[in-house]
């Protein structure tokens, strides 16, 4: 009987039991929302199309058309470009799904780092609080309060210039975005794990001599996971966003690659007699961020009932 | 209270210190545009470096600055040739007066639409509102920004009978001041600015609502056969907006972003397309200037929301 009495054995049991009643209305709930399950098929779908893009015979997407085009860009339809071409006569299809590769690929890991990072210091501050919790409390109070996008373009504009290479590299964005987002997950994981260490089965992992590593992400962090999946949902959205915005002001994905921001860059001069550049790729940002957004907003009903 | 507000100084310093830092790294430093100029040459550069005390260590160069800023100086604007605080004040009142359109309109039919779709939960009328409200939330500025051009500026549109055909550029198309024409041109950068806001404010005010009407002195209300009309405004819109006003006042880092985006589109002459000009020529103090500034109103409007919230909600109480 004494294992029964064990409190590792009775604070494991204690995290299983909470962990299968919240699994087990999760997928019922998850269905209920119907616009988020097909939020999540649409996302499926743009993931798989960004995936397979060059099984899917498409032209090149920075090939210029030396053909047909003739300095203004063609219309739906003509000479085989199902979708028109842009200014420089390139094939509109083939960089939207180009474009859709770079976009998710950005949001992506930029929102693993953002959520990585945001973890480790919200989960940190929660556990130890005292000094630690303070400073790093005053540090997203300092990045919370630089408004975002003057910032970001701010880094971008100066890694831009100093790199030796001619074009922002990818990779450059991703962790400009992701040193710059994480304070909000940190404080959303600060605020659960406050909560979570006066719990009677933290209390029991303490007791039986668990090291802090150990609690903090065997014990705790399972319990404080489902508001960082429904929040690195939500930033996912954002991120598409931010880049697409960095992108279009010339401060982010620089062309010829193609990225959905970048290719509404230089739309408006054509607005008049090709509104087809103007519209497509701004139609693929809005309807994967709603997919996105939508999905989210299903996660958080199905996950933690008790938030709004 | 007087605490929290003590606390924003040091906060304030924090940011300027990792501004600075930042700006500091920039390729050229504070003498980036002098560097392009061909009629420079080394030895002048060296001569206003010198002068500028740009070859001190970087934290002697900061509190120079922070010195200055003191005393109400942020130096000189490369870009612009004029002080920093000339060349924002100038243009504020053109920023002031399309976010204040923009946030006028997005408070009133935000606040209404969440009224309308609260109070008629799970209706064909709630459900086409919280739609809206989730595109709005979806949709990127820049895009909207284009769409609403070439719908209303580019051809101009034909409804009712009316041919609308709006401006898409500049704050005004005449030398001397007339009204009809200024609120001709912030028409349509204000709906762009205005939408995410609206969309924000129409589901929290929305959310608010909800839970008010399922509160005890609500069904008091109704029980004791009060109007409806006055049920909902005077008992549950007073509390149904204390989160509200909290959203509202820390909207305001993305108002400063959306006008970035917009000023830029609609070549609004105001702080935003400063911001942009000033960063293509890397306008250290400028930059420097702008960036405090909006910082400054971020912690201010924290600051007023929690002010706010105490004042609306006496259960909420700050030591």
């Amino acid at each position: 009987m004494a294992t029964a009495l064990d409190p590792r054995t009775l604070a494991m049991a204690a995290d299983d039991a909470d962990f299968r009643i919240e699994r087990h209305g999760v997928w019922k709930r998850f269905r209920r929302h119907r616009l988020a399950t097909v939020g999540a098929v649409v996302i499926g779908l743009v993931s798989l199309v960004a995936i397979f893009a060059p099984l899917l015979h498409l032209q090149d997407p920075n090939a210029i058309d030396q053909v047909h085009w003739q300095g203004y860009p063609l219309a739906p339809g003509i000479a085989g470009h199902l979708l028109g071409t842009d200014e420089n006569g390139r094939d509109l299809l083939a960089r939207l799904v180009f474009g859709a590769q770079i976009s998710l690929q950005v949001a992506i890991f930029a929102v693993l780092m953002e959520l990585t990072i945001g973890t480790v210091l919200g989960a940190i501050a929660g556990y130890y609080g005292g000094w630690v919790d303070y400073a790093l409390m005053r540090l997203t109070d300092v990045f919370l309060s630089i408004p975002l996008l003057p910032l970001l373009l701010v880094l971008t504009a100066i890694v831009a210039a100093t790199s030796t290479r001619a074009s922002l590299s990818f990779g450059v964005i991703v962790v400009i975005i992701g040193i710059l987002t994480w304070p909000a997950v940190a404080r959303l994981v600060r605020a659960s794990f406050l909560s979570l260490r006066e719990k009677e089965f933290c209390e029991a992992a303490r007791a039986i001599g668990g090291r802090d590593g150990r609690i903090i992400f065997r014990h705790l962090l399972p319990n404080a996971v489902a508001p960082i999946i429904v929040q690195g949902t939500l930033e996912i959205a954002n991120v598409i966003i931010l880049e697409s915005t960095l992108s279009f002001l010339g401060f982010g994905i620089q062309p010829p690659t193609a990225s959905w921001g970048n290719m509404l860059a230089n739309a408006e001069s054509n607005m008049t007699i090709a509104p087809w550049v103007a519209i497509f790729p701004g139609l693929c940002i809005l309807v994967t961020v709603l997919a996105v957004n939508y999905l989210g907003d299903g996660l958080r009903d199905a996950l933690d009932p008790k938030l709004k | 209270m007087v605490r929290r507000s003590l606390e924003a100084i040091p906060l304030l310093v924090l940011i300027s210190i990792i501004i600075f830092t930042i700006l500091h790294n920039a390729p050229g430093g504070p003498l980036a545009p002098y560097l392009q100029n061909p009629h420079i040459t080394q030895a002048d550069i060296q001569r206003l470096s010198h002068n500028l005390g740009l070859d001190q260590p970087v934290w002697k160069q900061y509190l120079g600055w922070l010195s200055k800023v003191a005393t109400g100086d942020f130096g000189y604007s490369t870009s612009n040739s004029e002080y920093v605080t000339t060349a924002i004040l100038e243009r504020m009142p053109a920023t002031l007066f399309l976010m204040g359109t923009a946030f006028t309109i997005a408070i009133f039919l935000g606040i209404l639409f969440g009224i309308i779709a609260a109070v008629k939960p799970y209706t064909l009328l709630d459900y086409v509102i919280t739609t809206f409200a989730f595109f709005g939330q979806s949709m990127p500025v820049f895009w909207f920004a284009l769409m609403m051009q070439l719908a209303f500026a580019v051809n101009g549109i034909t409804a009712f009978g009316y041919h609308v055909a709006l401006p898409s550029a500049g704050i005004s198309s005449e030398d001397t001041f007339n009204i009809g024409d200024r609120i001709q041109h912030v028409i349509l950068p204000a709906l762009v600015l205005s939408l995410l806001f609206l969309a924000t404010f129409s589901r929290f005010t929305r959310s608010s609502m909800l839970e008010v009407i399922r509160t005890d002195y609500m069904r008091t209300a109704a029980a004791k056969g009060l109007d409806r009309v006055r049920i909902i405004v005077r008992h549950g819109l007073k509390n149904a907006l204390i989160p509200v006003v909290t959203i509202v006042a820390l909207s305001l880092p993305g108002l400063v972003a959306g006008a970035i985006v917009t000023e830029t589109i609609f070549a609004w002459p105001g702080m935003g397309r400063l911001f942009i000009n000033a960063l293509g020529q890397f306008d250290f103090s400028l930059l420097m200037g702008y960036l405090m500034m909006v910082s400054f109103l971020v912690v201010f409007f924290n600051l007023l929301a929690d002010v706010a919230y105490a004042w609306l909600d006496p259960r909420v109480k700050y030591d």
